[in-house]
């Protein structure tokens, strides 16, 4: 038997529509297996994981709370891809976002400074992060080099420089010697939404993100460039656009938007800076795009989803005593599924007996 | 002189894993196949190699486990990236992702183990003399092995018609195809061999380098072999250079920490990646006139029939 694949003479529009939809299918029935092996009830392990974090309303609004840097790295992320630009360093630029937003913060704390510093720690979080995303950037344009493995290294210096930071020069006086920096100020501190709850503004700002960029695709010739820039190089050649100038906005736009994230999570759900503060959330947003299908809506909805996994993962490790990398093996299996899945979009798959067959181009 | 000896012996354990994986890589990316999942298989190889060693107590178990963990790993890729079409940047990334949290899952038993390391070779005489009597002649066994797979691939690429073939369907896939050869599964072939070498040069740390397994031990480890594969504009001969200069940095940085230069530690752990970095830019800058590497590097290949 061999596997073979047969072009389509057109995307397929019901298996685009449905194909997440079969990979979080697929997904589920290998983790079933794997729950198996690991000698847990499955059926109680998916309840755990999927059922038991939508029925209480901390974990609802804890799900919206993992979901809002997921969400918001991810459209930036989207951008690059469908641009066939591969910025893959963003948990450095939330990192770094996360750095320059906490210096603000670290330097007014215990002045009474007025209510414009949150503002300001967004807008260097923000700039940072675009600052951080452009060398890769550059080095991609100006020299050719291979912007994957640039700005995968920066991920690396960024987490070495936060732990610096907090370890050295930021850290707490009153903090028995932990590496953090003292607790941020109020004025410093993203608000939340409910009184006593856990949602904050930070879930606002990615809807209007979502929805900026949804238009920037979909109603603007600069997002209409990015996505032929991706889909079809040499048409984009002869229509004069400008593929170095998109790289570079690529960059910025999510360099910006994971430092963004990066400074709403530290002055948000976590209130200081630490080491180790970020569960990979740059990383996460990669499977997110892609579950999303680079689309902004649909990365919206796989934000959630894979929100869902984290705390649902939290739950299976305290109630059934399940092994928090389960959840990492989870997303990998994931977006291995996810990409299978595309595929059959543009192919069709047949299963072909070699015997039959008379073997052309073999040798 | 004896500070020397100690710096050259650990360049030389820092860069074994580098040159394992790259070299790997190498092969599986002269055939065209641009695998970005090396750290993945490297740290799978890590875990899956710690687990053979603990549980038979053979080294020579454990590293046939982590070829095997790697090449497995690299099967997963071929299926879907040449099996299914996939994107390869893509599914490299998956790759990793799902190796780190399976590395994790595998090793989380075994964390705070020991096991006894790989032993160094000792020949009377010979490792005995000074200086280079520990270099030349007081290696583990995966320090040689490290140069015959270079040296073998180098042989592969170079002078056989396999290697040819190989170099042909990684620069022209529709030719080669054309010509009659099956580039998909010489493809597959390039894959699992640099699964296999990842899985042993991930397997090289908890065996040998340090002699205990954490989750995440490669740190970056696959990465920067990505990065020597182009710093080598996809030669085996330049790789070695490569590899051996990256381990120097490394080791060289951690013996500045000792020292304390009053320069912040993490400063100088940052060191190798930004190394990285710079390399790159500076071979890629230097390369203008033309681009060495394969030339159907990560396109995706759908034979017509």
């Amino acid at each position: 038997m061999q596997l073979i694949l047969e072009k389509r003479t057109e995307r397929s529009g019901t298996i685009a529509l449905i194909s997440p939809l079969i990979a979080i299918g697929m997904t589920i029935v290998t983790m079933v297996i794997l729950f198996a092996i690991l000698g847990k009830n499955p059926l109680l392990a998916l309840w755990a994981y999927f059922i038991d974090p939508l029925t209480d309303g901390y974990s609802l609004q804890e799900i919206a709370v993992k979901a809002t840097p997921l969400v918001m790295i991810a459209v930036g992320l989207s951008l690059c891809y469908l641009a066939n630009v591969w910025n893959i360093g963003a948990e450095g630029q939330f990192l770094v976002g996360a750095v320059a937003g906490s210096w603000l913060a670290v330097k007014t704390n215990g002045t009474d400074a007025g209510p414009w510093v949150l503002p300001a720690m967004l807008v260097l979080g923000a700039a940072a992060g675009a600052l951080y995303a452009m060398i890769p950037a550059v080095c991609r344009v100006r020299f050719g080099a291979s912007e994957i493995l640039t700005s995968l290294m920066l991920v690396y210096v960024a987490d070495l420089f936060l732990d610096y930071l907090v370890r050295g020069p930021w850290r707490d006086p009153a903090g028995f010697n932990f590496p953090t920096t003292a607790e941020f100020d109020p004025v410093a501190t993203v608000p939340v939404l409910i009184e006593g709850g856990r949602l904050h503004l930070g879930a606002i700002i990615t809807l209007i993100v979502v929805a900026a960029v949804a238009i920037l695709l979909g109603r603007t010739i600069k997002g209409f460039e990015i996505r032929v820039v991706g889909a079809a190089p040499r048409a984009a050649r002869f229509g004069g656009f400008n593929s170095k100038q998109l790289i570079l906005l690529t960059f910025a736009i999510s360099g910006a938007l994971a430092g963004l994230a990066g400074i709403i999570e530290v002055a948000g759900p976590v209130g200081h800076l630490q080491p180790g503060f970020s569960p990979g959330y740059g990383f996460t947003a990669i499977i997110v795009a892609f579950l999303g299908r680079l689309n902004p809506v649909g990365i919206l909805i796989a934000g959630l989803f894979l929100a869902l996994t984290f705390i649902g993962g939290e739950q299976a490790q305290i109630a059934m005593k399940i092994p928090l990398d389960v959840t990492k093996v989870f997303q990998g299996i994931l977006l291995f599924y996810v990409l299978a899945s595309d595929s059959l979009i543009l192919y069709r798959i047949r299963l072909v007996s070699t015997s039959r067959q008379v073997p052309r181009g073999t040798a | 002189m004896e500070l020397l000896e100690a710096v050259v012996l650990s360049v030389l354990a820092a860069s074994t894993p580098l040159l394992i994986a790259a070299t790997g890589e190498l092969v599986t990316e002269r055939s065209g196949v641009l695998n970005l999942g090396v750290e993945g298989m490297m740290i799978m190889g890590a875990a899956c190699g710690f687990a053979g060693a603990w549980l038979t107590g053979s080294i020579i178990v454990g590293a046939i486990c982590g070829i095997v963990a790697g090449a497995s790993m690299a099967s997963l890729f071929a299926l879907m990236a040449l099996g299914l079409a996939v994107n390869q940047v893509a599914t490299g990334l998956a790759l990793t992702i799902l190796g780190t949290g399976a590395s994790g899952l595998i090793g989380a038993g075994f964390v705070g183990e020991r096991i006894t390391p790989a032993p160094h070779l000792y020949i009377p005489g010979l490792t005995d003399i000074p200086f280079i009597g520990r270099i030349f002649f007081g290696e583990d066994a995966f320090v040689y092995l490290s140069l015959a797979l270079l040296t073998g691939v180098w042989l592969f690429l170079y002078r056989t018609r396999a290697g040819l073939v190989l170099r042909a369907a990684g620069d022209n896939h529709v030719s080669a195809h054309a010509l009659g050869y099956p580039v998909l599964r010489i493809r597959l072939h390039a894959v699992i061999f640099g699964g296999a070498c990842a899985g042993l040069a991930g397997a090289y740390l908890p065996l040998a380098y340090t002699p205990f397994f954490i989750p995440g031990m490669t740190a970056g480890r696959g990465w920067i072999a990505l990065a020597l594969v182009v710093f080598a504009s996809w030669r085996p001969g330049r790789l070695a250079v490569g590899a051996y200069l990256f381990g120097a940095v490394s080791i060289l940085q951690l013996h500045a920490q000792a020292f304390s230069l009053g320069i912040p530690a993490q400063f100088m752990s940052a060191l190798p990646y930004l190394a990285t970095v710079i390399v790159l830019v500076l071979i890629s800058r230097a390369r203008t006139g033309g681009s060495t590497a394969p030339a159907a590097l990560g396109t995706v290949f759908v034979p017509d029939r």
